[in-house]
């Protein structure tokens, strides 16, 4: 069943790469959005069927390259499911906005398709290699949807600089892979086998070793001050699909790296340097916060909030490594807080992006100063981006709040001061979404000068891609019951993991 | 004493068509040359065959008095050269179709092949330098076989090079000879731990010499860029990777079963000239403009990476698996990247790439595919091998290395995305290039898509590469 869902996508491309020339290009299109629609459906029902308390679930294991201790190992838990229902939700709502894309079709489908393939093996391999080729194979993807989609020649300049810079964090993360790998008797990458035998447990250099290699790893895909600065530029030049895509799901794959490969298979490791990655998540936190306000790019000031928003989820799983001060029920909240912020971020962020997308279809310029008052020529573009910067900025009734919200009550009890500065980033980034709104929205209208007559309000599918991601940030944010009930349970496992 | 001439099936092969081509050749008319390479291509299967037979029936042997072992590594160094060989014939056929000499290239072709194979089963130091030989001297012709300017001053470096090291080779073995009283690695392992130290060290580097100059390691790499990029595309693809195996797995089998216990501390040796190799390859290749030199500095930094597992040859058990999976892999990626080379023969910088991936995209596909796979970009069989050779590497005690060689595929992403990224952005004016043929696309494609699925299905081949080596 997760075999179906992962490949689905690619079995998609495979058909529709040979019949290229008989079809019309919306055509395309529309292959794309009913298969990501059938994904979705599928992953509806596994979630409908997960047993929250049962930790993996719809395990597959197949051997794959025995020999080296390689298996292809699937399998889903409250930490990961989440992140898989957040992809195929994601790029169904890039499907949808990408019916606007004129430009080579057919390649854009199939990229895109590639990658969700991609995105959803990561998300459930249970496989240290297999994990590792999904990381590595989303680079190639991401690359070539920014080198060929982006804004020309500084696009190219941005896809190599992203490319060159998380292709050797992934190969930090090998290192770390490959030090796991040794130390385990069997040798297995097997993640599961891994967290069960501990094999680096009292082995002090040795471990923090391989922490510090994968730790590195992720945090440049996180990305985690001082790794983040691909991360403007890419975003900046990447297209708003790509854009959206990028921030949604593959930044994730940073965080949820640390939670199901550095804390549950390193776990001596991570309480002994468990201060290393709160002071990181709170650097970024305040760091991310601070340039994102010095910015006058529309994008470039989202692309950063992100630095900020992923600091939050990296101060929190910092907490969890602290023993000291605290108690088994606080450390999973702020597990929980972690998955549930990269859920939140992935929403409202992909829907950031989109609107920004949108702003650029019109305007042409992403500079704040270029737009002015727009909320009366184009009222529902205003609305959908004022609604998704307050939630963005954390205002209660939304996914973020929640979110932070328990970041914040998570790391409190052990970490006040660390917590208490983390603060600080909410009220800047509130202060930055806020003098944003109102340069672009409010005052008297005024377009840049490209623009020639009208300016349109955001268009059918625009609608249909975005509000639904705010909608369902919204009910998260009212009634999170549903998210939550499957993720506590198995933040809770991990923080036993951890404790261990 | 076993003189068991079905053992040796594959090596008999080659020379047989080889003779026979030679005989034939000379009373075919030009129209019917093609016979030749037919047999050729016939040889090759043949041994494949053969190999196959002996894997599955578990027919390990020596023959011989011991000098040529046929056993896990053979069997699997037999396997990646024919089927190289067989690729090499095929990117050639558009370019000695109707070719004065044609029967001449496929002959000179299955010698060196021969030559090869003797160097992987070589159990001797006189069977090693007979293989030497028998691989070297008609690569030296097949080098200059198109006549011209740069072919002659190729095969003139290529050939002075390969004289000189292959005397220093020969000085190795008298004084090995001297050192041990013997020339079968298995009464050296015996013999050399009471040797003189001195003796044994300057035998050893003598001996090294040889192997690296066939290998184009650091610091007998000199021949390869001027060879790479004076020889016709097909020769080039040959001498960048069949000599390669032949050398690796020679010198893997030298120091696995004549060195073993020797004081000399060669696995350090081995260590420091896997990193040059991989260092100089890649600077040296970062601001090439030509893609074959690009591609021959490239096949330098490989040999770093694969002088890795030499190094940890017994203090690793992941050692030897990583070294014969890592061959075959990197076999079918440089050989699927020079059949683009050969299949667009007036494209000659990065630059004559450009927009490859509009006209081409089934050619810019196996680019894509071949050059990350050098890189090591997971699912390619390159990747998996790197894995082998990264894990072995750590295992013996030289995290350094391994750590030094993650840095080095990094930097290489550099000159392989400076290739790569003219393929994909097209301008208005460009105009597709000149395509050779369909056998050279073919080939391309073959090994393209072999070179993934030996990534993929890469369990199914690993068992084929453990096995313990014969003495």
């Amino acid at each position: 069943m997760l075999t179906v869902v992962v490949f689905l996508p690619l079995l998609a491309c495979a058909v529709l790469l040979p019949v290229r020339r008989r079809l019309h290009d919306r055509a395309y299109s529309w292959a794309w959005i009913a298969t990501s629609a059938a994904d979705l459906a599928l992953v509806i029902v596994l979630w409908a069927g997960l047993d929250a308390g049962g930790g993996l679930q719809y395990e597959q294991r197949a051997r794959w390259i025995p020999g080296a201790g390689v298996s292809y190992h699937v399998g889903v838990d409250g930490l990961s499911l989440p992140l898989v229902a957040l992809t195929c939700l994601l790029f169904l709502a890039v499907a949808v906005y990408s019916l606007r894309e004129r430009r080579r079709i057919r390649s854009y489908v199939c990229l895109f398709l590639f990658l969700q393939t991609v995105c959803l093996g990561l998300f459930v391999a249970l496989d240290l290699i297999l994990f590792f080729v999904f990381f590595d194979l989303s680079i190639v993807g991401m690359f070539f949807v920014i080198a060929g989609w982006g804004h020309g020649e500084q696009g190219r300049a941005a896809a190599l600089k992203f490319f060159l810079y998380t292709f050797i964090g992934s190969l930090a993360l090998l290192l770390g892979f490959i030090g796991l790998y040794l130390a385990a008797f069997p040798h297995t990458f097997d993640m599961v086998e891994l967290a069960r035998a501990d094999p680096l447990a009292g082995r002090g250099t040795y471990a923090a070793l391989v922490l510090l290699a994968i730790g590195a790893g992720l945090a440049v895909k996180t990305p985690t001050v001082p790794f983040h600065t691909w991360l403007p530029p890419a975003h900046t030049d990447a297209p708003a699909a790509g854009s959206a895509i990028l921030a949604g799901v593959l930044l994730k794959m940073g965080t949820y790296g640390f939670v199901r490969i550095a804390m549950p298979l390193l776990p001596a490791g991570w309480r002994a340097h468990a201060l290393v990655f709160i002071v990181v998540g709170v650097v970024s936190v305040v760091y991310g916060a601070l340039v994102a306000l010095a910015q006058t790019n529309f994008k470039r000031m989202i692309a950063y909030t992100s630095v900020n928003h992923m600091g939050y989820v990296i101060l929190a799983v910092g907490a969890a490594g602290v023993l000291a001060g605290t108690d088994v029920q606080a450390r999973s909240l702020a597990v929980t807080g972690a998955v549930t912020q990269m859920v939140s971020h992935g929403l409202l962020t992909g829907a950031l992006f989109l609107l920004t997308g949108a702003l650029h279809d019109r305007g042409g310029t992403y500079e704040m100063d270029a737009y002015s008052g727009l909320a009366s020529p184009t009222p529902k573009l205003a609305a959908a981006t004022a609604v998704a910067a307050f939630a963005s900025l954390g205002i209660p009734g939304f996914s973020g709040f929640v979110a932070e919200f328990q970041v914040f009550t998570g790391s409190l009890a052990s970490q006040a001061v660390a917590t208490a500065i983390a603060l600080t980033g909410i009220v800047i980034t509130a202060a930055l979404f806020l003098r944003a709104l109102r340069r672009m929205f409010l005052g008297p209208v005024r377009l840049p000068p490209a623009v020639g007559g009208e300016f349109r309000d955001l268009a059918a599918t625009e609608s249909f891609s975005i509000v639904p991601l705010l909608g369902l940030s919204l009910l998260i944010g009212i009634a999170p019951r549903f998210l939550l009930d499957v993720i506590e349970p198995a933040g809770r496992t991990l923080v036993e993991l951890v404790a261990r | 004493m076993n003189e068991n001439l079905t053992a040796l099936v594959p090596e008999i092969a080659l020379l047989a068509a080889a003779v026979i081509g030679l005989l034939a050749g000379s009373w075919l008319p030009r129209r019917r040359q093609w016979i030749i390479a037919a047999l050729a291509a016939a040889a090759c299967v043949t041994g494949m065959i053969a190999t196959a037979f002996t894997m599955a029936e578990g027919r390990e042997q020596t023959v011989f008095s011991d000098a040529f072992a046929v056993d896990t590594a053979t069997d699997a160094g037999r396997l990646t050269v024919l089927g190289a060989l067989l690729l090499v014939g095929a990117m050639s056929v558009e370019r000695m179709r109707h070719h004065r000499r044609e029967a001449e290239y496929y002959v000179l072709l299955l010698l060196t092949g021969a030559g090869t194979l003797a160097m992987i089963g070589a159990n001797d130091l006189l069977m090693l330098f007979a293989g030497y030989l028998l691989a070297g001297v008609p690569a030296y012709a097949l080098a200059g076989f198109a006549k011209d300017a740069a072919g002659t001053e190729a095969a003139l470096k290529y050939y002075l090079m390969g004289a000189l090291l292959g005397t220093v080779m020969l000085a190795g073995i008298a004084t090995t000879y001297g050192a041990g009283h013997a020339t079968l690695y298995g009464e050296l392992r015996t013999a050399l731990p009471s040797a003189a130290y001195g003796l044994v060290a300057t035998g050893l580097v003598a001996l090294l010499a040889g192997v690296l100059f066939k290998i184009g390691g650091v610091p007998a790499h000199f021949w390869v860029p001027d060879v790479t990029d004076g020889a016709m595309a097909p020769v080039a693809a040959y001498v960048t990777t069949l000599p390669k195996i032949g050398g690796l797995i020679a010198a893997y089998r030298l120091l696995h079963q004549a060195l073993p216990t020797s004081e000399v501390n060669w696995p350090l040796l081995l260590a420091v000239l896997a990193a040059l190799s991989m260092t100089l390859g890649n600077l040296a290749a970062f601001f090439q403009t030509s893609v074959k030199r690009l591609l021959a500095y490239s096949t330098i930094s490989q040999v770093g990476y694969l002088l890795m597992a030499v190094a940890v040859a017994t203090r690793s058990d992941l050692a030897q698996r990583g070294l014969l999976f890592y061959l075959a892999a990197y076999a079918l990626t440089n050989l699927g990247a020079f059949a683009v080379v050969t299949e667009l023969p007036d494209a000659r910088t990065l630059d004559d790439y450009r927009g490859l991936a509009r006209h081409r995209p089934g050619l810019a596909a196996v680019l894509v595919i071949c050059l990350l796979g050098l890189v090591g970009t997971p699912p390619t069989g390159v990747f998996l091998g790197k894995l082998q050779v990264f894990s072995a590497a750590i295992d013996g005690g030289y995290t350094w290395l391994a750590a030094l060689a993650v840095t080095n595929t990094v930097a290489s992403l550099f000159y392989y995305l400076r290739w790569l990224a003219p393929v994909f952005w097209s301008t208005a004016g460009d105009t597709p290039a000149d395509a050779a043929g369909r056998w050279s696309a073919a080939v391309a494609y073959v090994a393209g898509a072999g070179s993934l699925a030996l990534g993929i299905a890469g369990g199914a081949a690993l068992p084929l590469t453990t096995g313990p080596l014969l003495p």
